[in-house]
């Protein structure tokens, strides 16, 4: 906060200020200690609600979450001193209510729970968050291995090809009992390459080439590379059916390009493609053309007679839900069925939260998206500020994405609520980014504080 | 590049913006058309995740509820189903609810806003108050002397307090118990098909919902019409009527089951109840004058409701002079619920006036609150007081020295009038056994009870089948048991 001006000042007046910039890791650790109560507190409302009991589970979830945030915190105390202080308590509390929204969702379906996996899919990317932090001194080392990225990525995404589909899409691969969704993976690989390769060739893309009406064209020497990788992946999607993550990476490509060439004419063309691309597949994807009108039309199930959709479903919880909601353990979301605590996990919190506590979830979301934007801001080498803003944006489009399916915004596609869903891969990435992002803001701040800037 | 960070950063808010702008819309401003919607089963688990209000006879609650822990979580239960199953009806999960438990649905599953202190902090929060009670205006013994009088015969009883129109029991039989009813088990399934399928139509609310030719309990209206119209003047004078009366236009001759009536007065005429004499009657006072007498002591008023529909009691408009004759001795197209007819025979009791039946005392919210009061129904005049005084006293002649007999009770004055209703194709059909009776304790100062009695019994050999015989001491029992209480 006390970034740009401070900078300036210093910059003017002395060659060395003895300012030290407040690195309020004391306030991260009260948040943290709010943001594992809250669940907590949470499992306590479930099993009153229910049985009329605090669960036995509560103490176990709690103290877990509790020895798990902790170990974020010290690593990044020791490890990330000036980081963000806001990043890391909105991981653990978003963390927190996606464990206590599956416990809860797991009292219904008492042949297949969930939570205790959950809990150790957090607990690796908790350790994985920790590792990161601390292992990884500086995020610029990064850009070496963009082709490395880029690679790992590709051969994510293609793997599932070889697994057989699950509920109509190859995105999962299994081994050993337990599933894996390489692709969420892959979103962060391929940020780290957009952002270095933006960064290395964004002069070239912004400059040279021949300029078509208003729109500044690139060589297609410098732009053939990064369009033909992110064909390949949008194809490989495509071809998995995996639709949101498709859209994801398109709009993040859009984002990142961008901002790196500060050239709104790649907004009108990935508009345009977007709507093409839509369009076709609308056309030739019966799936597709299927989510399309039940978006259009979420009612017409019922009046058809064969009872209400997904969908459908999902708009009742969140009507059911109103302004303060059931309570936690109160609603009936799993008349939803298939998908309940995993795509469809924030019809849970609309209904037992309400518009208040969903609005809530928003506003954490929209927290850590601006926690990432504002560290990018404050950078001043352009890997690092468009990784902050390609990560941050991977949040945003995904919140949006699958936050906008459930409540009827947009056609459905499924995707995971980033912490909050049931899924590994996906707290994993989750907690991958948001170490990404606080190695970021450490340097961001720490540029500041009477050191040389990088 | 700062700018357009920026930029991308204004972009990921309107996304943020769209999607609180969207959530505001389905929870708060569709929220109402998608809990509405039928194929929503929230409302069902809403209705039936909190026990029911209760329905209560006499102080105390003749419904329960029980938790079965399953989705719809409470089933209704009855304390005594049989009993009082025409006036509670039934509240299955899966076939609904009729009577008071519809009628009174807004109540007893909490819905009613008026049950809460703070209606638009409920609508707020989407709770449902707890369900409210109903008090009904039975009075439990009168109700069990009926159902335990009327016993394993086809009928039904329904009496009045004829200053008020409260009803003090309602009775039809064969009965049933709608616990039998209440949960949505194959069981239930079972029950409702073994009900419906059974030839004696248990679930039939003959008091209320099943209409009759109510016979010779008709002529009560038909006196009243006569004395009102000016027809007779006095009580004892000869009515000029000859016995057999040939119907008019007709060769049709009608016939007496007693003898005395050419000629009678209409005391004589009440108390053997001469169909002669009174089919004459109405055809003297004319089809316009019966039938506004008809329609104020309450035929051919489709809106009954007490609080639930009370089936149309008919007296037909559109008749020839020999229709009249016979509509005007209770046959022809003439029907009445046995609730109608204990209207007729309190509005004799109250002095001529007709106060609307009705059978909710109180509603209260579940700590006893009281919600709504029975409000003071405006009294109908169905004749004069004069007149009523002479017809009371008629029916009083009848069950001193008349049909009637079987009706008397020692220390309180009764008046009544007997009724065989003859039905079917050229009267083949068993006929319906009437009573309709009034009586007054002797400390009382007014009329306390009316009741009206009829029994359909196919079993009874037909000869035996009268209103004095087989009728007249089911209303004594209920009479009894309210002048006792």
């Amino acid at each position: 906060m006390t970034n740009a001006g401070t900078g300036t000042a210093v910059a003017v007046d002395a060659p060395a200020p003895a300012v030290r910039l407040p690195r309020r890791r004391g306030i991260e650790l009260a948040l943290i200690v709010v943001a594992v109560l809250l669940p907590v507190y949470g499992y306590c409302a479930v099993g009153l609600a229910r049985t009329g009991a605090v669960p036995p589970g509560a103490v176990g979830y709690g103290a877990g979450l509790g020895v798990l945030a902790l170990l974020a915190h010290l690593a990044v105390r020791l490890r990330a001193p000036y980081a963000d202080p806001l990043l890391l308590p909105i991981g653990v509390l978003l963390n927190g209510i996606g464990l206590v929204l599956i416990y809860r969702l797991d009292l219904e379906t008492p042949g297949d729970r969930a939570a205790p996996a959950q809990l150790v899919w957090s607990a690796l990317g908790i350790t994985l968050f920790a590792y990161v932090v601390a292992a990884l001194r500086d995020h610029r080392v990064l850009q070496r291995y963009a082709y490395v990225c880029v690679a790992a990525a590709l051969l994510l995404l293609t793997l599932p090809i070889f697994f057989p589909a699950v509920n109509g899409a190859r995105i999962w691969i299994r081994i050993a009992g337990f599933s894996i969704q390489p692709g969420e993976f892959a979103k962060v690989l391929l940020a780290v390459f957009f952002a270095a390769y933006l960064a290395a060739n964004r002069n070239a893309l912004a400059y040279a080439g021949r300029r078509l009406w208003k729109l500044q064209l690139p060589t297609g020497r410098v732009l053939g590379p990064i369009v033909a990788i992110w064909l390949v992946s949008v194809g490989v999607l495509v071809l998995e059916r995996d639709l949101g993550t498709s859209l994801l990476f398109f709009a993040l490509f859009v984002v990142m390009l961008y901002v790196a060439t500060g050239r709104s004419g790649w907004i009108a063309v990935g508009l345009l493609l977007a709507t093409l691309g839509a369009v076709a597949v609308g056309r030739t994807e019966p799936h597709v053309a299927a989510r399309i009108q039940d978006w259009l039309h979420p009612f017409a199930s019922i009046e058809a007679g064969q009872g209400p959709n997904q969908l459908a479903q999902s708009l009742f919880a969140f009507a059911a839900g109103g302004v303060l909601g059931t309570g936690l353990g109160l609603g009936h979301s799993t008349l939803i069925g298939f998908a309940t605590k995993s795509d469809f996990i924030l019809a849970t919190a609309g209904e037992e939260l309400g518009l208040a506590g969903l609005s809530a979830i928003f506003l954490l979301y929209g927290l850590l998206v601006e926690r990432g934007y504002r560290a990018g801001l404050a950078l001043r080498e352009p890997f690092g500020r468009l990784l902050a803003v390609g990560l941050a944006s991977i949040v945003a489009l995904q919140v949006f994405v699958i936050a906008g399916g459930v409540t009827g915004l947009i056609p459905l596609t499924g995707m995971a609520m980033p912490f909050l869903a049931q899924g590994g891969s996906s707290v994993v990435t989750n907690w991958a980014i948001v170490a990404l992002l606080i190695r970021v803001s450490h340097s961001a701040r720490k540029q500041y504080d009477g050191q040389v800037a990088p | 590049m700062t700018r357009h960070i920026r930029y991308a950063a204004a972009f990921c808010a309107l996304l943020l913006a769209a999607l609180l702008v969207n959530a505001a819309r389905i929870q708060v401003v569709q929220a109402g058309a998608y809990d509405g919607n039928p194929a929503n089963r929230r409302q069902d688990f809403a209705r039936y995740g909190q026990p029911r209000g209760d329905i209560l006879v006499g102080g105390r609650p003749v419904t329960g509820s029980k938790d079965t822990g399953e989705h719809l979580r409470y089933e209704r239960t009855y304390a005594q189903g049989p009993l009082y199953a025409p006036v509670t009806g039934f509240s299955s999960q899966v076939y609904g609810t009729t009577f008071l438990e519809h009628a009174a649905d807004g109540t007893l599953s909490g819905t009613d806003p008026m049950l809460s202190p703070f209606p638009l902090w409920n609508d707020l929060t989407r709770a449902r108050s707890p369900g409210g009670d109903v008090v009904t205006t039975l009075d439990p013994a009168a109700q069990q002397a009926a159902f335990r009088a009327l016993g394993n015969r086809r009928g039904a009883v329904a009496a009045i307090e004829p200053a008020t129109g409260r009803i003090l029991a309602l009775v039809s039989t064969p009965s049933y118990d709608p616990g039998a009813l209440s949960g949505n088990g194959p069981a239930v399934t079972r029950s409702w098909l073994g009900l419906n399928g059974d030839p004696n139509k248990p679930m039939l609310n003959r008091a209320v919902r099943q209409t009759y030719p109510p016979g010779s309990t008709f002529k009560v209206v038909t006196a009243a019409a006569a004395l009102d119209a000016g027809v007779i003047t006095s009580v004892d004078a000869p009515t000029r009527s000859p016995d057999p009366y040939t119907l008019p236009g007709t060769t049709t001759a009608l016939r007496n089951g007693s003898g005395g009536c050419a000629n009678a007065s209409l005391r004589k005429a009440f108390e053997r109840s001469c169909n002669t004499v009174f089919a004459k009657l109405g055809v003297d006072v004319g089809v316009t004058d019966m039938a506004s007498t008809a329609h104020a002591f309450g035929f051919n008023d489709t809106d009954l409701r007490i609080p639930y529909s009370v089936a149309q009691s008919t007296f037909d408009t559109s008749v020839d002079r020999a229709q009249l004759a016979l509509s005007s001795i209770g046959q022809y197209n003439t029907r009445a619920t046995p609730l109608q007819m204990a209207m007729v025979s309190a509005a004799v009791a109250n002095g001529g006036q007709v106060r609307e039946p009705y059978l909710v005392e109180r509603t209260t919210t579940a700590r006893g609150a009281t919600v709504s009061t029975a409000g003071a129904t405006p009294a109908r005049q169905a004749m004069y007081p004069s007149t009523a005084m002479r017809l009371r006293e008629l029916m009083r002649d009848v069950v001193e020295h008349g049909t009637g007999v079987n009706a008397a009770i020692p220390g309180a004055t009764v008046g009544g009038k007997t009724g065989t209703a003859q039905h079917g194709v050229d009267n083949s059909g068993t006929p319906y056994a009437w009573f309709v009776s009034w009586a007054q304790g002797d400390q009382d100062p007014e009329p306390k009870v009316a009741v009206a009695v009829v029994v359909e019994d196919a079993a009874a050999h037909r000869r035996d089948i009268t209103g004095g015989g087989m009728a007249a001491p089911i209303a004594r029992a209920v009479m009894r048991a309210v002048l006792g209480s």
